[in-house]
């Protein structure tokens, strides 16, 4: 009798109930190690990013757009020459990252980088999910629903197969040509070229969402329309929705950083990874740094977005829940 | 006085590959208030259908082809949505067969009560917490303080039903339609369902309509039967009526069908054959390939409703 006690609290523990599918899902994804370093790189960036952005804002000597001529392709750690006037000189005392062709230090044009990086992916990837989420749950809830000669389901898909056939690079490489550049436009443009993919999942979802009986049952308790749609449906399609967001950033990151290098994304003197590794091609053998540093930045910003979606499919789905 | 529910003539079709199948027809039924009608009949005779139809729920494919469904003297057929989205939830309230399913797995229970409230009362969010509460506690639910902020999966299969009856409930409709709703549960459970909404009809004066294939919770549950069989309606009598006489062949074979205590080694009677798909129904009558009492007429034409005694219809050919 004596393990009588201890059995009985085990047993008690799990007649427990389970948790929320919330919960359950964060705890699978903080055992999930891969996932977790994608969420804190992430979230130190996205600190460093709101630091950055009010350091260069406001403080002088943070100023990524000052120019120092003498202090010119100096490299990591470098220090400031006599030459330069007080006001000009770097907070830090030191060049963090070098400088570049103009003597600008690489360490504030960084900071201000990574805003515009993490903003023009934040936002373009909710443009995006929003216009995806539109256009799926119409087409999956209103399916059968006739226009004319076309159902909902049809002309809305349809479309969207017509948007995916492009060449989103190049669409966007001419839609950028043809506007004036502005990084406003620049995240308009890629928000608007990439919501196919979550509009194809969405109306999936909603598909068998709607066949289910908690639909039926929302709509015979007198629930309007759009009620049922957004606020019963939607959140049960959410899952792969996040998903595909976060590694959506991801992309919408390296596209802002081509169309930069290219030249047609954001205009000098503001600052993107994609520009300052730009600018560093030329110097490619004689300051490594300057290409090197973007470079890298956008390698982990991109890696740690996918490793955060990858675990985020894995948490979420119900199916992978097993262990 | 004017029954709760009366629908007459009630037809509805499905329009598939630009054939048209007429699943329900000229179905006739009225139900007055405090009395619960059971709708009876095998899956797919179409008696789920019929129930959306009352709440103007037909989705395309489908169509109400014609008819009448008169609440408390309101037609619903052809009313506007938005005046059809007032009377759902807040006249009518419906019980739905798998409570497992049809609540929303996301939202607490006390959200989903609360949201009917919320739509169709003019009560503040404190009042409709209480009456959340309040409801719980009438369904049957221990501890509704606790209950009311959990989600539909920490709950047994019967607590998830008695708050779908909460739900239905909720804004004290004139009629409850209970499409098979203990299917899901088990027995002793099913008894309590039932038994609640008993309860609930008599304290509220409900209408309900109680639409299941079990004849054993007809007999104890109903006070009037509807049989109804591929469409149409069979035969419809208060419970005691059609017990004791039925006067249909297939609710004198449905009836035959029922196993009986004491009566063991002898093999269990069915009906022959199988309903027919509602693209092949008979002509004439829909019974009439298994009906055993088949006369020539029955083939050639549909019979119609007769009063066989008071309050007593079938429609056979037969005496």
């Amino acid at each position: 009798m004596a393990y009588s006690a201890t059995t009985l609290d085990q047993t008690n523990s799990t007649i427990a109930p389970p948790d929320s599918p919330a919960r359950q899902a964060w705890r699978i994804l903080k055992q999930d190690r891969l996932a977790s370093a994608g969420l804190i790189i992430l979230a130190v960036l996205i600190l460093i990013a709101i630091a950055g952005k009010w350091l260069t804002d406001t403080q002088t000597g943070f100023d990524p757009a000052t120019v120092r001529l003498v202090d010119k392709l100096r490299p990591p750690m470098a220090s400031i020459s006599d030459l330069v006037p007080t006001e000009e000189r770097p907070a830090l005392g030191f060049y963090l990252l070098g400088t570049d062709d103009l003597g600008r230090d690489v360490f504030s044009r960084m900071l201000q980088g990574s805003v515009v990086s993490l903003t023009i992916g934040f936002v373009a990837v909710g443009i995006a999910t929003v216009l995806g989420i539109f256009f799926g749950a119409l087409a999956g809830y209103y399916g059968d629903k006739r226009l004319g000669f076309i159902s909902v389901d049809n002309l809305i898909m349809r479309f969207t197969d017509v948007m995916l056939c492009f060449p989103t690079f190049f669409l966007i490489l001419t839609a950028v040509a043809l506007l004036p550049p502005s990084i406003y436009n620049i995240m308009a443009i890629i928000g608007l070229t990439s919501w196919m993919g979550t509009a194809r999942f969405v109306r999936a979802e909603f598909l068998s969402l709607r066949e289910q009986d908690f639909v039926e049952a929302a709509r015979a308790l007198g629930l309007p329309a759009w009620r049922v749609l957004f606020i019963h449906m939607l959140p049960n399609a959410m899952a792969p929705v996040l998903v595909s967001a976060t590694i959506g950033v991801a992309s919408a990151i390296l596209t802002e950083s081509a169309l930069s290098f290219l030249g047609f994304g954001v205009q000098p003197p503001d600052a993107t990874w994609g520009n300052i590794l730009s600018d560093g091609k030329s110097y490619i053998f004689d300051a490594p740094w300057l290409f090197f540093f973007p470079g890298f930045a956008i390698v982990i910003v991109v890696l740690a977005f996918n490793l955060l979606g990858e675990g985020l499919r894995e948490a979420l789905n119900p199916k992978l829940r097993s262990r | 006085m004017n029954p709760v529910l009366h629908v007459s003539n009630l037809s509805i079709a499905f329009d598939i590959k630009g054939r048209s199948t007429t699943v329900v027809d000229e179905v006739g039924l009225y139900i007055n208030a405090g009395e619960t009608l059971a709708l009876v009949g095998e899956s797919g005779c179409g008696k789920s259908v019929t129930a959306l139809a009352l709440m103007g729920l037909i989705e395309s494919p489908g169509r109400v082809n014609g008819g009448s469904v008169k609440l408390q003297d309101q037609e619903l057929i052809n009313l506007p949505e938005s005046a059809l989205q007032d009377i759902r939830g807040k006249s009518i309230g419906m019980i739905f067969q798998e409570p497992m399913v049809a609540l929303n797995p996301l939202f607490t229970v006390g959200d989903q009560i609360g949201e009917v409230l919320l739509r169709h009362t003019s009560l503040s969010r404190d009042a409709v917490q209480r009456k959340c509460l309040e409801l719980l506690d009438q369904v049957g639910i221990p501890d509704p303080a606790r209950r009311i902020n959990q989600y539909p999966h920490e709950m047994s299969g019967g607590m998830k039903q008695r708050v779908m009856i909460a739900m239905a409930i909720a804004c004290e409709p004139m009629l409850l339609i209970a499409d098979e709703p203990t299917t899901a549960l088990d027995v002793t459970v099913q008894a309590q369902i039932l038994g609640l909404i008993d309860q609930l009809q008599k304290d509220m004066n409900i209408a309900v309509l109680l639409i299941t294939h079990n004849l054993g919770i007809v007999a104890q549950h109903a006070d009037r039967v509807t049989v109804m069989y591929a469409g149409r309606i069979a035969e419809s009598a208060s419970v005691h009526d059609l017990f004791a006489d039925p006067h249909h062949p297939y609710t004198q074979g449905l009836l035959k069908s029922i196993p009986r205590n004491g009566e063991t080694g002898a093999r269990l009677y069915s009906i022959d054959g199988a309903v027919p798909s509602p693209d092949q129904f008979p002509a004439g009558c829909r019974f009439s390939n298994r009906c055993p009492l088949v006369l020539e007429q029955c083939r050639e034409s549909v019979p119609t409703m007769t009063q066989r005694q008071t309050s007593h219809y079938a429609a056979c050919w037969q005496d």
